[in-house]
């Protein structure tokens, strides 16, 4: 949402009441502008009214297609080979959930990081330093609960000093300065023994077993990820209305209003830093029991880039698009070598990416919206009822 | 001098001196060996990164597949090299081919795309995937070295290092001739002051009657050039192979942010910053070189966020 439009979403609300009264379909992304618009009358009357209200209104934003994802979400390892249920399902629900970090950064935030696979792979790092892995010489083989607490907190702890070092800059620096980072920890991994043991790295990491299930197992596991990619969904789905995040917003139109109204721009950028941080830790650790093993190459360039691509591909300007862009990833990249030699697959991916760059900035999910307003801009919408779009 | 600098300097200066007395008494030899071999990468990073500072200076464009460029003019320089024999020839032809690829790029994808940097940067992202993989197909993996002229080649005897390879000192007093070049070409000429009123203020350059996507076009292809030029002059003292481009990126990005971006002098003076790191940390500490690199530029981004002549607009 640009600034200009913001504004007029900021200054409308009443016309934003009316439209929700008035029950005019929702355009798949419910704006802060509704909910506000309905809970704040409801702040006076009694908590049992409140309570239906925010009912009410969860119910209203739940749609068929909704629901029709969750189910085929939670069916889909009951029908599914298992093949498809681990490599395809498992894996692009992690590499979604990092995705998802950086759309929280990017699209909410401004900050284009190209460092989120650096955090990942940081966080997996440490889970095979802390805990177990098949190189007894340099892992200190504390239990798994413990490793994996230390291991996202030091994550979290990069991550946000990753975003101390850019946000000293704005703009494109970021992307140059969360790039060199990646790269340069890319060649420390590569290069160093003592810690984390060069270009081998560590391999035998395994999925831990809690209560008699063995989470490594490709059913449990995909629940495990589903489970974690959800919480991330609606963890950043909630954050993105709640103050922190339309602070954030703010602050990525126009930083300089934001600061004079007395937000401190530079602890909310970095707030946003932890928190993205944090995701792609979680996707991270996912993704070193998905691999079970962790080497340099899982954090080179070409890695870093591909979660950009995920995100840019499914679309920065909502949450699903992470998981859509991690989905088409992860089917060409298993696929598209049925159709062109193996080692092409890069120049693939990268024509897509290319072509979605070129021709749709906002990736799938705006494909699919001017699609939609193609095919319905013919009877319905007009005014008000666009702001939210 | 402000007393900060002093400050600064003292507390940066004192150790690195006191670590090149030691260095210099444990065993002087290493030392100015990797002295001249830092000053020779340097001069390699020098080459680089002011094609990339001259077109981010202009164009606010971070173009990423900067370091594809120097890739491609690398490989075409050699094809030229060993069908013609002429090394000559290949820098030429590294030089033009990288050039001419640049000004493509320009003219068909960032010039419609004015303004709007962020896409421009995942354009250039995509462009990198793409012309790596392509370069993959034509040339393969391999390793290709290229065979210096004869006078060139061998090595020379030096006071206080006993032997260096004549090439490496070559490099540098090219990379300084051609530096000194550059600067002349924007402080001395026409088309130089055209490019530096533009990195100052584009919408007044265009409003003053010259033509605007034209010096875009020209500075891209400069810079893109120098990338390819480079290319066939660092090919000839390492090697050239699949996954150089992202060392020499990675390169000139981190010594543009530290010098600056948009100056060529902090292009300079980053590049002689990184080399030496790189090179003094590759001798003395070979598992942490890397990290010398990443703390000059934590360094430079804690205290001058602009890098050390960037200006604070």
């Amino acid at each position: 949402m640009s600034a200009a439009k913001w504004r007029r979403a900021m200054n409308s609300s009443s016309a934003a009441a009316a439209e929700a009264a008035r029950g005019v379909r929702d355009t798949g992304r419910p704006t802060v502008v509704r909910s506000t618009a309905q809970t704040q009358p409801s702040r006076d009357i009694v908590t049992e009214g409140r309570l239906s209200t925010w009912w009410r209104s969860i119910v209203r934003a739940v749609k068929w297609r909704h629901i029709a994802v969750i189910v085929f979400v939670f069916a889909y390892p009951f029908f599914a080979t298992p093949f498809f249920t681990f490599q395809i399902g498992a894996q692009s629900l992690a590499l979604g959930l990092i995705a998802l970090s950086l759309i929280f950064l990017g699209g909410y935030g401004g900050m284009v990081s190209l460092a989120q696979m650096t955090v990942a792979g940081f966080a997996a790092y440490m889970l095979a330093i802390f805990g177990t892995s098949s190189n007894v010489a340099i892992s200190l083989g504390w239990p798994w609960w413990l490793a994996l607490i230390v291991a996202i907190s030091l994550a979290t702890l990069v991550a946000a000093g990753i975003g101390w070092l850019s946000v000293r800059t704005e703009g494109i620096y970021t992307i140059m300065i969360t790039l060199a980072v990646g790269v340069a920890f890319f060649y420390l991994a590569q290069q160093n023994y003592t810690v984390f043991n060069g270009f081998q790295g560590f391999s035998r990491i395994a999925a831990p077993t809690v209560f008699d299930l063995d989470l490594g197992q490709p059913m449990p596991f995909y629940f495990l990820v589903l489970a974690c990619s959800l919480a991330g969904y609606f963890f950043v789905k909630h954050l993105i209305r709640a103050p922190f995040g339309i602070a954030l917003q703010g602050i990525r139109d126009n930083p300089r209003r934001m600061q004079a109204l007395g937000y401190n721009v530079t602890a909310h950028r970095v707030g946003a830093y932890a928190v993205a941080g944090f995701l792609a830790a979680v996707g991270g650790i996912l993704m070193v029991w998905y691999n079970g093993r962790i080497s340099p190459g899982t954090v080179g360039v070409g890695a870093m880039i591909n979660i950009l691509i995920i995100a840019v591909l499914g679309g920065m300007k909502h949450p699903i698009g992470a998981f859509i862009g991690a989905i088409v990833f992860v089917l060409l990249q298993n696929f598209a070598i049925d159709l062109v030699d193996r080692e092409r697959f890069n120049l693939v991916i990268g024509g897509v990416f290319l072509a979605i760059v070129l021709f749709s900035p906002d990736g799938l999910l705006g494909l699919w919206q001017s699609l939609r307003s193609r095919l319905d801009s013919a009877f319905t919408h007009r005014g008000q009822g666009r702001i939210h779009r | 001098m402000s007393r900060k600098n002093w400050a600064l300097l003292l507390l940066f200066g004192v150790p690195v001196a006191v670590f090149a007395v030691w260095a210099i008494v444990d065993n002087a030899s290493l030392f100015f060996k990797t002295l001249l071999n830092g000053l020779t990468l340097a001069s390699l990073y020098f080459l680089v990164a002011s094609g990339f500072t001259l077109v981010f200076g202009l164009m606010r464009n971070v173009n990423l597949a900067h370091g594809s460029l120097y890739l491609f003019g690398a490989y075409v320089g050699w094809y030229v090299g060993e069908h013609t024999g002429s090394w000559v020839l290949a820098v030429i032809a590294g030089f033009l081919a990288a050039a001419v690829m640049g000004l493509l790029m320009q003219v068909l994808v960032f010039r419609h795309m004015q303004g709007q940097d962020l896409r421009q940067t995942l354009v250039t992202i995509g462009l990198s995937i793409v012309l790596a993989d392509l370069m993959l197909w034509a040339w393969g993996a391999e390793i290709y070295t290229f065979d210096p002229p004869s006078w060139i080649y061998g090595s020379t005897t030096l006071p206080l290092v006993n032997k260096f390879p004549t090439y490496r000192i070559v490099v540098l007093i090219a990379s300084i001739v051609i530096g000194v070049g550059l600067w002349l070409l924007l402080a001395r000429t026409r088309i130089g002051m055209m490019i530096r009123a533009g990195v100052d203020d584009r919408g007044m350059l265009a409003a003053s009657g010259v033509n605007v996507q034209r010096v875009f076009a020209l500075t891209f292809a400069i810079g893109a050039g120098l990338a390819g030029l480079a290319g066939v002059v660092g090919g000839t003292a390492l090697s050239i192979s699949p996954g150089e481009d992202t060392r020499y990126l990675l390169a000139s990005l981190v010594v543009v942010i530290v010098g600056g971006m948009g100056s060529v002098v902090g292009a300079a003076i980053g590049a002689l910053l990184i080399g030496l790191a790189e090179q003094f940390g590759l001798a003395y500490a070979p598992t942490y070189s890397v990290v010398f690199t990443f703390v000059i530029m934590v360094i430079a981004l804690a205290f001058k966020p602009r890098g050390l002549m960037g200006k604070n607009t």
